[in-house]
């Protein structure tokens, strides 16, 4: 191996490291992704210096044309599609690991049987093959679950999971016999096929609401999957990068899982909507009493009131009232008011999107305060304006037993003097159930879309 | 490879992840997002071995470009989508 080559491998693995630390600061995040970039270029770079001349056209061509296509959905996608995009560039992640290490063992087996192959290699070739497939086609699910593209709803069917187990064996048996015996093929194209068909059946039972854990455990596996690659190829810095990004998507599903009290084994299970709504409808029968505010009385009540915390969720990116929403935190700012975000962790569609969206209609982001930190806040504000956000400000989580997301950790928008509410209607939210905050002596409904309710407000606080 | 060759990758694989957990455990929530799509990129890592796989041959030349083409969407993609979201970032102006 050339020493030239290893060393600039050694520099870009420094490099992406780098890059990821400064991802742990706002201000320095965008030069970090930058850093992380040029990691990458170099380690194309070196690898680059290995290439026949003869093959050279076509690899730049390839590049070019992925180039291309990556830059422009890139400069395309809304920041409302963060998910579906992030699920499908993990896709391609994962489809890249299972077609190297496919290609690799075509080479061994097929096109040069005389290359020696040795236990390791053959099995980073497996596993490869088995957790990149699966990546693929499971990001793909994801994608189309996200998109809307298929139902969203947990698609559950019996004798799932022991499906799954059957596959699971034949693919490890098909394994075994590669082990054995190199050139079966055969095998190798139903190992292949196994590992496509199980991350379809792997993600179709998980629900709508599961989908910010599902991203970020599959991001994970794009990133062993790079990490087996790695090792098929005894190649250092596909390691050391595969391993960061596993390392990232595993502790972002832990987050994900501990914001909505859900252990990894029961999402991945699946089928968390149906349960639900059985228990929703068991509960439900109690008649509450709630109160409705017009716009001009709304506008009233945060006219003369000295802070006020929003509780957006995903409806009002839905909505598309993110802007009018900022524009009035300007008003209301301009008037003396304190107006700030909470945001819980699973608000939006993927860990941390929230921030993104409202970083988008330009709220600065020291405005935008965790869970944690403002949930002790609540007590002693005016007013809390929950935008499109339901099951993360129900105070069930918190006082009802039966309920199923008791014990998930909520903000305490219930705690403040007035929390009103704008919502469409009164349908309940992901996980299904009623939100007895909502029947709250403090609660508020502001009925309606929130953009034009909001704009309406946002024109009766410019006349007062 | 030769056992110690593969204990060796071993190694790194382990002292990277664990530098990859406390790093990443630092992150704050604000950057969630973009950390994903950072990742996400950062995972197309792969495009090193699918321009190894690029070679002569016949389907296994194949399946290398295919490779190629797909992590170089994923690796160009998201760093750009990252850039773009980080860059909507901003503080209060004062």
């Amino acid at each position: 191996m050339n020493i030239l080559v290893q060393l600039t491998y050694l520099i870009s693995a420094v490099l992406f490291i780098v890059g990821i630390k400064k991802l742990n600061r706002t201000q320095e995040a965008r030069q970090g992704n930058t850093l992380s970039s040029v990691a990458m270029l170099l380690a194309i770079l070196a690898t680059i210096t290995y290439v026949e001349a003869l093959t050279l056209p076509e690899i730049l061509a390839c590049i070019a044309i992925g180039g291309a296509i990556g830059l422009f959905w890139a400069r395309k996608v809304e920041m409302t599609q963060m998910p579906e995009m992030v699920a499908i560039f993990n896709g391609f992640g994962g489809a890249a690991s299972f077609l190297v290490a496919m290609s690799d063992y075509w080479t061994r087996a097929v096109e040069q049987p005389t290359l020696s192959t040795d236990m390791v290699t053959l099995i980073s070739i497996l596993l490869s093959v088995l957790i990149g497939g699966l990546t693929f086609t499971g990001s793909l699910t994801a994608y189309g679950k996200l998109s809307g593209k298929i139902s969203g709803n947990a698609i559950v069917f019996g004798g799932q999971h022991l499906l799954n187990l059957v596959l699971l064996i034949v693919a490890i048996i098909c394994g075994g016999l590669l082990v054995t015996e190199l050139d079966l093929v055969t095998a190798m194209l139903v190992l292949a096929a196994i590992s496509l068909v199980l991350g379809i059946l792997v993600v179709i039972p998980i629900g709508g609401a599961d989908m910010p854990v599902v991203i970020s455990l599959l991001n994970s596996y794009s990133g062993m999957a790079a990490c087996t690659t790695g090792f098929v190829l005894n190649n250092s810095v596909l390691i050391v990068t595969g391993a960061l990004v596993g390392a990232s998507g595993i502790i972002l599903t832990q987050i994900m899982c501990k914001a909505m009290n859900r252990s990894l084994v029961s999402v991945l299970l699946g089928g968390f909507g149906a349960t639900s709504g059985a228990a929703a409808a068991a509960g439900g029968g109690s008649e509450m009493v709630i109160k409705e505010v017009g716009v001009e009385e709304a506008a009233m009540i945060f006219d003369s009131a000295s802070s006020v915390i929003v509780v957006p969720g995903y409806g009002m990116a839905v909505a598309q009232a993110q802007h009018v929403v900022r524009e009035m935190m300007d008003l209301l700012e301009k008037k003396g008011v304190n107006v700030r975000f909470a945001i819980h962790p699973v608000a939006g569609r993927m860990p941390g999107h929230m921030n993104v969206l409202l970083a988008e209609s330009n709220v600065p982001y020291d405005k935008l305060i965790e869970m944690e930190e403002i949930n002790d806040d609540f007590g002693n504000t005016d007013v809390v304006l929950v935008v499109g956000a339901n099951d993360v400000v129900n105070p069930a989580a918190r006082t009802n037993p039966a309920s199923p997301i008791f014990g998930m950790p909520i903000l305490n928008a219930d705690k403040a003097r007035t929390v009103i509410v704008s919502k469409r209607s009164m349908a309940a939210g992901y996980a299904g159930i009623e939100n007895e905050l909502f029947g709250y002596d403090n609660c508020l409904m502001l009925f309606g879309d929130a953009k034009s309710t909001l704009t309406k407000m946002v024109g009766e606080l410019k006349e007062m | 490879m030769t056992l110690e060759n593969f204990i060796f990758l071993l190694y790194i694989l382990v002292l990277a992840s664990y530098c990859g957990f406390e790093l990443i455990s630092k992150v704050p929530p604000t950057l969630h997002t973009p950390l994903m799509s950072a990742s996400n990129a950062i995972s197309g890592i792969t495009i090193v071995g699918a321009i190894l796989c690029v070679r002569e041959g016949e389907i296994s030349k194949y399946l290398g470009m295919l490779a190629l083409v797909l992590a170089t969407i994923n690796v160009v993609g998201g760093y750009a989508v990252t850039d773009r979201m980080l860059q909507m970032f901003k503080k209060k102006k004062a």
